[in-house]
This record gives C-alpha cells, sequence and structure tokens, in this order.
C-alpha cells in the first residue's frame, strides 16, 4: 500500500538541511547520504547524490524523471556475479542436452 | 457481427464476457460498461443491435483505454523505469521479477522454461 498523501514525501531531516543548505549557495557538489529512504523530491532535481549501497557511495544524478522514487532505487545493493558454468553452457547449447548430474 | 476497438467478440457468449475478449477490459469494467449503457448483461454478442453496438463502443472511447494504447502505456511506463536505472527497471531488463518475490526457486513466470545448465565432464 502506499504512503497516505497527506503526510508529503518523507525525506530525512539530515538531508533536507543539506539540500536547503546546497540549494542556497547555489552549490552543486556531490551530497553525501546514507539516506536511501527518502523520497526525490523536486529540490532534488539536478544534483548529484552519492548514496551508500551499504559498501560504497554510487553516484546518482537525480533528473526530473525520478521524482516520487527513493534515493535507495538508484543504488543497487547486490551484486551478481555469473555462474562459472554460464560461459561453457552457453557454448554447449548447441550440442544437445545433458543429463544434469 | 460485432467489431468493437478492432477485436471482433464471440458470437454466442454473453455481452458480459463477450467484451472481456478486448485487452483492457475484465469482468468488472464489463458490467461498468453495461449498466451504464443500460444494456442487458445477458444477451448474447449476436443479437445485439446495431445501435446498442456503438452505445458500448462510445462508452469504451470516452472512458477506458484499451488494446494498443493499454499496450502502449504499459511500455512506456517500463521504457521510464529502465531509462532511469531505477532498481525496478533493471529487473525489468533481464527478465527477473520486479517485486521482491524469491528467485531462489520458481518465478518460472518471468524467467521462461527452466535451462539447465549440464554437467560439466562428459557422461
Amino acid at each position: 500500500m502506499g504512503r497516505s498523501v497527506k503526510k508529503g514525501p518523507f525525506i530525512d531531516e539530515s538531508l533536507i538541511e543539506k539540500i536547503d543548505k546546497a540549494n542556497s549557495n547555489n552549490d552543486k557538489k556531490i551530497i553525501k547520504t546514507w539516506s536511501r529512504r527518502s523520497d526525490i523530491i523536486p529540490d532534488m532535481v539536478g544534483h548529484t547524490f552519492a548514496v551508500h549501497n551499504g559498501k560504497k557511495f554510487i553516484p546518482v544524478f537525480v533528473s526530473e524523471n525520478m521524482v516520487g522514487h527513493k534515493l535507495g532505487e538508484f543504488s543497487a545493493t547486490r551484486t551478481f556475479t555469473m555462474h562459472s558454468g554460464d560461459r561453457k553452457a552457453k557454448v554447449k547449447q548447441g550440442a544437445g542436452k545433458t543429463g544434469s548430474k | 457481427m460485432a467489431r468493437i476497438s478492432g477485436i471482433d467478440l464471440p458470437k454466442n457468449k454473453r455481452i458480459e464476457i463477450g467484451l472481456t475478449y478486448i485487452f483492457g477490459i475484465g469482468k468488472s469494467t464489463a458490467k461498468k460498461i453495461l449498466s451504464s449503457t443500460g444494456i442487458d448483461l445477458n444477451i448474447k454478442v449476436n443479437d445485439l443491435s446495431e445501435p446498442q453496438v456503438n452505445l458500448i463502443r462510445q462508452a469504451i472511447d470516452k472512458e477506458f483505454k484499451v488494446e494498443g494504447d493499454l499496450k502502449r502505456e504499459i511500455q512506456t511506463n517500463i521504457k521510464r523505469l529502465i531509462d532511469i536505472a531505477s532498481y525496478r527497471g533493471l529487473r525489468h531488463k533481464k527478465g527477473l521479477p520486479v517485486r521482491g518475490q524469491r528467485t531462489k526457486t520458481n518465478s518460472r513466470t518471468r524467467k521462461g522454461p527452466r535451462k539447465s545448465i549440464g554437467s560439466l565432464k562428459k557422461a
């Protein structure tokens, strides 16, 4: 279920402060943040955020289409490593199926 | 023959069911359309008169997005998610479930038929 409209978007206080400061100084420096749970609001468009993914800070340039999403959606927390067999399986695909033992 | 938004409706079904053959119209939407136009939902599609068909056509055009238009809207919504590189977009791109379902097992609808990796050694 979605969040009640009455409450408005959720943003961490600490992040609001940083954004207000940057906007009043016309400052386009990267804003470092851990607040993945914060909504993206129109004020943030044009800024670049460094969003923590649990290990590193991923740079996220906020565009207009991103408004309404959360910062965390743009900073992936998982790395997918390919299965070691994948490359061989692809080559073998034409050569008929072998039993999966 | 009733042809509505590019779809031939099945002749021998009740109009309530017949309308659901249009992409974007399910049973509840069909009921809504029929009650707003004042058509009995038990009439067979074949027995509809031409003015009644036109009435239904207008009701659909006015209120609902169906078939191609609806499919296009869905695609643009997905494309938007992919373009902004959000997590949901990535999942769409990879053909994996988007809403946090497990992928260790199941989710075959999204992933398609099972691909066996095959043993490395020759049996």
